[in-house]
């Protein structure tokens, strides 16, 4: 293998750059990605970088570049397997013969707001920048969606003094992660700090002037004025450049166990992978963890040419919101039981262990990283 | 100087937190006592809650690990050092000197 295309230059990106060096892959890697910006940490988006104590600047990943070619604010507009050609938006056509799908995915944005301004999404840098000149003194701002995006979204408004509304449409946020009771939990930390939520009620219209939004009307009827709108409703996997590649996609990159698409020397890792789980089935999944730990064993995979060793994600998730810091491991979400082990939710300081047929399977702790930690690699012991 | 805890409350493997202007770490690691920066380089999270292993911390909210003589990170996401401290033991007690901070580039 002599050449190595890496499409997308976020931290799946990067980290399949920084495991083909490691890995002794001394040939060339090409990096190609939609943004011009160079690699950056995008957690602190939702909270400080929005919150404006922590500059664009901290936010880069890396300082070194790996001996590689970085083609920043290019898109990789197709791929043909059959020559290894990469087309470049650029008109450009890099030939390789090993190809790393990192592109992640694009928010979900609300139907009918597409022409109006003051209605965002949340995933770039950029989207970054644009809510926070948008976060005025005074702003009224409803976030739809109460997952983690909206979540942190919501305290960082909260902390700005912002009033803040948090529209879901299910019962209970984070139910099928977390279970009803926890999931409830999460739902209190909003109304601990002063932000209105309303649960169970979806949006039916947005209120504008013409050309700006002016409020949100939700399905019972009630108008909720808005200055600003965030959207938090999910993701769809960057596939749209794959089509007619023959690669199979479904709700992202088809892979195996190994991240390895039916192409051996074509692996996909991070936001866009919808890896085979030992169990069967496929499961993809969007968080920071994940596109951190896919690319150690994908780029193995890739570099030995077949699949010889199998993906274990640490289903490590954590998310800051109003102070408090919330911290997942495992598979919380097949679980049949829930057990507090140590402290109280009521003084938001405990860990949770969640269990199925009696075994451990997941873990849950807020304010609590000590012992999370603890668990979280007695966990691993135990199901690795 | 300032006074970290008694020898006998920092068993080997444990940590402690000195809360302050620039809160402080100090781990017992098999033995050896090392103070650093308790906040980590990448973002806020407290190393004294970190996972001790050898002379190696992991910050405990996304597994960077600072080696504790040094304070240089050894892997993503942390990229800049944490300052380390020189750790006096006398009569029993740990006691950190704040003044010899350096800077580890």
């Amino acid at each position: 293998m002599r050449t190595v295309a890496v499409v997308g230059a976020s931290l799946a990106g990067l980290r399949s750059v920084e495991e083909l060096r490691k890995q002794g892959f001394d040939g060339r890697i090409v990096v190609i990605g939609e943004e011009v910006h160079a690699p950056y940490d995008r957690p602190p988006l939702t909270k400080a970088f929005l919150a404006g104590t922590l500059p664009a600047a901290e936010l880069a990943l890396s300082d070194d570049d790996f001996a590689a070619e970085w083609k920043l604010g290019v898109r990789a507009d197709r791929v043909d397997p059959s020559t290894g050609s990469v087309h470049l938006s650029s008109g450009e056509i890099v030939r390789t013969d090993g190809l790393v799908i990192a592109t992640g995915g694009r928010p979900r944005a609300l139907p009918g707001t597409a022409a109006m301004s003051g209605v965002h999404t949340l995933r770039t840098l950029d989207d970054a920048v644009a809510l926070q000149a948008d976060l005025r003194p005074g702003a009224r701002v409803v976030v739809v969606g109460a997952g983690w995006i909206g979540a942190e979204v919501a305290s960082t408004c909260r902390a700005l003094d912002l009033d803040v509304t948090v529209v879901e449409a299910a019962p209970v946020p984070m139910e099928r992660a977390l279970g009803a009771t926890l999931g409830a939990l999460c739902a209190d930390l909003h109304t601990d700090h002063g932000v209105e939520l309303r649960l169970g009620v979806g949006v039916a219209a947005f209120a504008h002037n013409g050309s700006r939004v002016t409020g949100v009307v939700l399905r019972d009827g009630s108008h909720l004025p808005a200055d600003v709108v965030v959207a938090g409703i999910g993701m769809e996997p960057a596939t749209g450049w794959l089509r007619g590649s023959g690669l199979p996609l479904d709700n992202g990159v088809l892979c195996d166990t190994g991240c390895v698409t039916s192409i051996p020397s074509v692996v996909a890792v991070g936001d866009v992978a919808r890896y085979r789980t030992p169990l069967g089935g496929h499961v993809r999944h969007e968080h920071w963890t994940n596109a951190s730990e896919q690319p150690v064993v994908a780029v193995r995979n890739l570099l030995a040419g077949a699949t010889i060793e199998t993906f274990r994600p640490s289903g490590y998730v954590w998310s800051d919101q109003y102070g408090v810091r919330l911290q997942i491991a495992g598979e919380t979400a097949g679980a049949d039981e829930i057990a507090v082990i140590d402290g109280s939710p009521d003084d938001r300081k405990f860990v949770a262990e969640f269990r199925r047929s009696g075994q451990p399977v997941g873990i849950f702790a807020m304010n609590n990283a000590k012992l999370f930690g603890r668990m979280r690699r007695q966990l691993a012991a135990a199901t690795g | 100087m300032i006074t970290a805890c008694a020898v006998d409350d920092l068993p080997v493997g444990e940590s402690m937190r000195i809360s302050g202007e620039v809160a402080i770490a100090v781990f017992n690691a098999d033995g050896e006592i090392y103070a650093i920066d308790d906040t980590c380089s990448h973002q806020d999270a407290s190393l004294s809650e970190g996972w001790l292993e050898g002379c190696f911390v992991e910050c405990p909210l996304h597994a960077a690990l600072f080696d504790l003589r040094t304070g240089v990170p050894t892997c993503l996401p942390a990229k800049k050092p944490v300052r380390t401290y020189s750790v006096v033991v006398q009569d029993g007690m740990i006691y950190v000197d704040t003044r010899s901070r350096e800077a580890v580039a």
